[in-house]
């Protein structure tokens, strides 16, 4: 009997650190598949996948960037001068366009010859670049050039301007607006939040009577269980609209609308975890101040304020943490542009919004989706360091003057 | 002069306090002694209104300090209680740095002149016999000191804003031998100065510091009398076994 019991605990306890190790193995693979996927981006060619530029021979100009490619397949740069080639115009190619030049007998019956013609083509045009699949691409023929296959670069990534995924023949990945949106965001998020929310906080901990307390604190609490997806309803109906006519703009869709509904998101944890940290203030510490003659209002300001500072730190860097992180509700109300923010009255688009609107459209394993993945991690980055800043702020001991 | 004139206090419907008259004398030490819940602490957090602290409690009769009604409408609480200074049971210093615990009351007052500051701190940490022990980092966290300096700190806050009556509850009770004897040492320098009022469960103390000794027992001022007589010669049976210690 007593040893069938001490197999069942041994049983169970083997269990337990099983499903422990188990979690944590999983959590760490999930990561790795996220770095993995992301970072493959790096290896990915410019331009599209299976893809080349072709130009003329003689073209001096060997590489060009993502953002010359893009600038000159919308014709913004029509010169190679431009580019550190000569004075030339210069002729945009597209594969399809071969057959306005050829009658479509000539490639043969498998296409076997269309290299040949595309070979051709581009020898007579010097101002040429071309845009072929890579299968029928002329290479090696005489009088064509293919460009160099450059990688997309981590500079590129991390500071380009311009997030165009889906631009043809090379899309644009920069995160750079996509990163100061999420921040811009976030930050007005967080001015409105914390003066209310604190204000809240101090109300509740210090001034509010019990009976009020015992109500409003759950009514508080509920809010943080309501779903995003709520407040992105409310917040496309009712803010939406209002922020337009209140501010009479073209489209109500903006940061602003953002950064109040990520506030009223975040008040709950804000209110809260420092509502919490005031009252933990020892009573010994009150009775201190106010038996020196300070006023309650003193004694909120000079002793429990200071004396929570951590726990009201760390309040505010979850609530920060949750803005960074909310998906739902953003996506609904910020309008999705992928701009770099320059006022609160402009749409903006975040990380986590780009994410959910954009992986369902990009093909797996292409650029597009692994540099969605990269996003996350970039995202996952964020948000760590926000919780391990909450973290070492809330351990900080409190006889640290 | 602290007067006390038939008071009752209750917490909810709990009677703390029982009819009680008290007559305390300017410049003397009186100590109140008696088992725990017998309503002393309570008694003694009256004359500074630190009851006031607590929702649900009411107060009948009069406590007067010089003569006026410290619960009266008109009395501010805050100037009462820069009157009134009060020492904890527990040291509880603030999370600021030695200097600043001190200097807090004078600042909470208002007073701003940093010549005058400095030179109330130095008074006051000296008159707390502790200035020699922290003259050298004044800058440093009040948490860096031991319980029993701790607690001289708090009393040294406590002088620091002038007050005429210093109530300490259980200032020792926290302490080791060593640092008791420092306090029960200072009580005894700071009468010449101070009405001192004085919550002990240590009979002994009571008998070392105090001039006068009022013993309670559930709610009631049992004997209150010289405390050489309360010791020697009890005049209420109560009071006798209380001190020989056969209950309590």
């Amino acid at each position: 009997m007593k040893q069938l019991r001490k197999i069942a605990e041994r049983t169970v306890e083997t269990l337990l650190t099983a499903s422990g190790a188990i979690t944590t193995l999983v959590i760490f693979l999930i990561i790795v598949f996220l770095f993995k996927e992301g970072l493959g981006l790096f290896n990915s060619p410019v331009v599209e996948k299976g893809y080349v530029l072709c130009v003329h021979e003689k073209n001096s100009v060997a590489d060009l960037t993502a953002y010359q490619i893009k600038q000159i397949f919308d014709a913004e740069v029509e010169n190679w001068k431009a580019l550190g080639g000569k004075d030339e115009a210069i002729e945009l190619f597209r594969f399809e366009e071969i057959f306005n030049h050829y009658p479509e007998a000539e490639f043969g019956e498998d296409y076997q010859y269309l290299p040949d013609k595309l070979g051709e083509y581009i020898r007579h045009s010097s101002g040429i670049i071309a845009f072929l699949p890579k299968r029928y691409a002329p290479v090696d023929k005489p009088g064509v050039k293919t460009l160099r296959e450059a990688q997309i670069r981590i500079t590129d990534f991390f500071f380009g301007k311009e997030w165009m995924p889906t631009s043809t023949p090379a899309p644009l990945f920069g995160v750079l607006p996509l990163i100061m949106g999420t921040l811009w965001v976030s930050f007005f998020a967080i001015l409105i939040a914390m003066p209310l929310g604190m204000g809240v906080a101090i109300y509740l901990s210090e001034l509010a009577n019990e009976r009020v307390r015992k109500i409003l604190k759950p009514t508080i609490e509920l809010l943080a269980g309501i779903p995003s997806v709520v407040y992105g309803f409310f917040g496309l109906v009712v803010l939406v609209p209002f922020i337009q006519q209140l501010f009479d703009l073209p489209v109500g869709e903006t940061a602003l609308a953002g950064s109040v509904i990520l506030a009223i998101m975040a008040l709950p944890t804000i209110i809260t975890v420092a509502e919490d940290a005031m009252r933990n203030t020892p009573r010994a510490m009150r009775e201190a101040s106010l038996a020196l003659g300070a006023t309650p209002w003193q004694t909120i300001c000079r002793v429990i304020i200071p004396y929570a500072s951590s726990g009201i730190s760390a309040a505010v860097v979850l609530g920060i943490g949750r803005a960074v992180g909310e998906t739902m509700a953003v996506l609904m109300v910020t309008g999705n542009a992928a701009v770099m923010p320059r006022t609160l009255f402009e749409p903006v688009r975040t990380i986590p919004a780009t994410i959910a609107a954009e992986l369902g459209e990009a093909p797996a394993g292409g650029a597009h989706y692994q540099s969605l993945f990269l996003l996350g991690c970039i995202l996952f980055i964020i948000t760590m360091i926000i919780s391990i800043t909450a973290e070492v702020i809330s351990k900080k001991q409190h006889h640290a003057v | 002069m602290i007067e006390a004139k038939q008071v009752n206090f209750y917490y909810g419907d709990f009677q703390a306090l029982k009819d009680i008259n008290m007559r305390i004398e300017p410049h003397t030490v009186t100590a109140f002694i008696g088992p725990s819940g017998c309503g002393k602490s309570t008694f003694l957090r009256l004359f500074n209104r630190m009851n006031d602290l607590i929702p649900g409690t009411h107060l009948t009769g009069e406590c007067l300090i010089d003569g006026e009604d410290i619960y009266h409408k008109s009395v501010e609480i805050d100037a009462l209680r820069k009157k009134v200074g009060m020492v904890f049971q527990k040291p509880n210093p603030f999370p600021k740095t030695i200097f600043e615990n001190v200097a807090y009351g004078l600042r909470v007052n208002g007073i701003g002149d940093r010549k005058y500051i400095n030179r109330r701190v130095e008074e006051s940490l000296r008159d707390a016999a502790l200035w020699d022990e922290v003259k050298d980092k004044l800058k440093k966290s009040a948490f860096e000191l031991s319980g029993g300096q701790q607690q001289r700190l708090c009393i040294a806050r406590a002088l620091a804003i002038s007050p005429s009556i210093l109530l300490m509850d259980e200032p020792a009770s926290a302490l080791d031998p060593v640092s008791t004897s420092k306090i029960e040492e200072l009580i005894y320098h700071l009468k010449k100065d101070y009405t001192l009022v004085i919550v002990t469960h240590n009979m002994q103390q009571a008998a070392r510091v105090s001039d006068k000794t009022g013993f309670f027992m559930l709610g009631e001022l049992i004997e209150f009398s010289e405390t050489r007589k309360m010791f020697l010669n009890p005049e209420k049976e109560q009071t006798q076994n209380y001190i020989t210690g056969r209950f309590g």
